[in-house]
């Protein structure tokens, strides 16, 4: 299990090939990957990411070490990087590996859900009309439920 | 003990981070004293469900008791992901 909290950008094929190769046991390997987004009617210039060190890498340790328990996973990876990033870059992925597929894929689900409402990050978008905080959704809360 | 701002709370009152000395019994008589010290800190604290607290770095309610704590920490939701 890796959790990473960094500024730099990461390598997908690199990470995603690293992470697949060292599980001769596990059936099943899912990846998830968050990408800037622009927004179609107000073109983005950047997205800044603030974050809480020191907390951020414990809360998303945790949540890593609940998925492992939870789906039975062999390994899970978590990137997530903080700082500005501009569209079209990685903000972050998940990769999880598990006997079979439900479980990654749950596995992967369920680190998504908790990473976004409780993992203490914050996104600001700018764009030419300003800058402005990005709103948790009510529905990222709800989502907790299911689990 | 350490109180740190983060996001728009950040903004809001102004800085990162400070020292504070209370005697607060909880979370919430802490919010209590510092928004009677100045109106950054009351427009910050306005409306306490759009705002999350952690004390030394674990989610938390506002009812926490403070006694021991070195770190608090207030900021909005997060957005992850």
């Amino acid at each position: 299990m890796r959790v990473s909290v960094q500024e730099a950008p990461f390598d997908l094929g690199r990470e995603s090939a690293a992470f697949a190769a060292g599980h001769v046991d596990m059936g099943a390997i899912v990846t998830f990957t968050g990408i800037v987004r622009d927004l179609p009617d107000d073109p983005m210039q950047a997205m800044e990411i603030e974050h809480y060190p020191g907390m951020t890498e414990a809360a998303l340790t945790d949540i890593a070490t609940q998925a492992m328990t939870r789906f039975s996973l062999g390994d899970a990876l978590v990137i997530h990087r903080y700082g500005r990033l501009v569209p079209g870059e990685l903000i972050m992925m998940v990769a999880t590996a598990a006997r079979h597929r439900k479980d990654a894929f749950e596995g992967a689900e369920f680190l998504m859900d908790y990473l976004k409402s409780r993992a203490p990050f914050w996104k600001r978008e700018i764009s030419a009309n300003g800058a402005a905080w990005v709103a948790a959704k009510d529905e990222d809360e709800a989502a907790l439920n299911r689990w | 003990m350490d109180v740190l701002y983060f996001a728009w709370v950040r903004e809001r009152i102004g800085l990162p981070r400070e020292k504070v000395e209370t005697n607060a019994a909880t979370v919430a008589e802490l919010v209590a004293e510092l928004s009677a010290r100045e109106d950054r800190y009351a427009v910050a604290f306005s409306d306490l469900s759009a705002l999350r607290v952690a004390v030394d770095q674990e989610l938390t309610d506002f009812d926490a008791p403070l006694a021991g704590v070195r770190e608090v920490a207030f900021f909005p939701p997060m957005t992850g992901g």
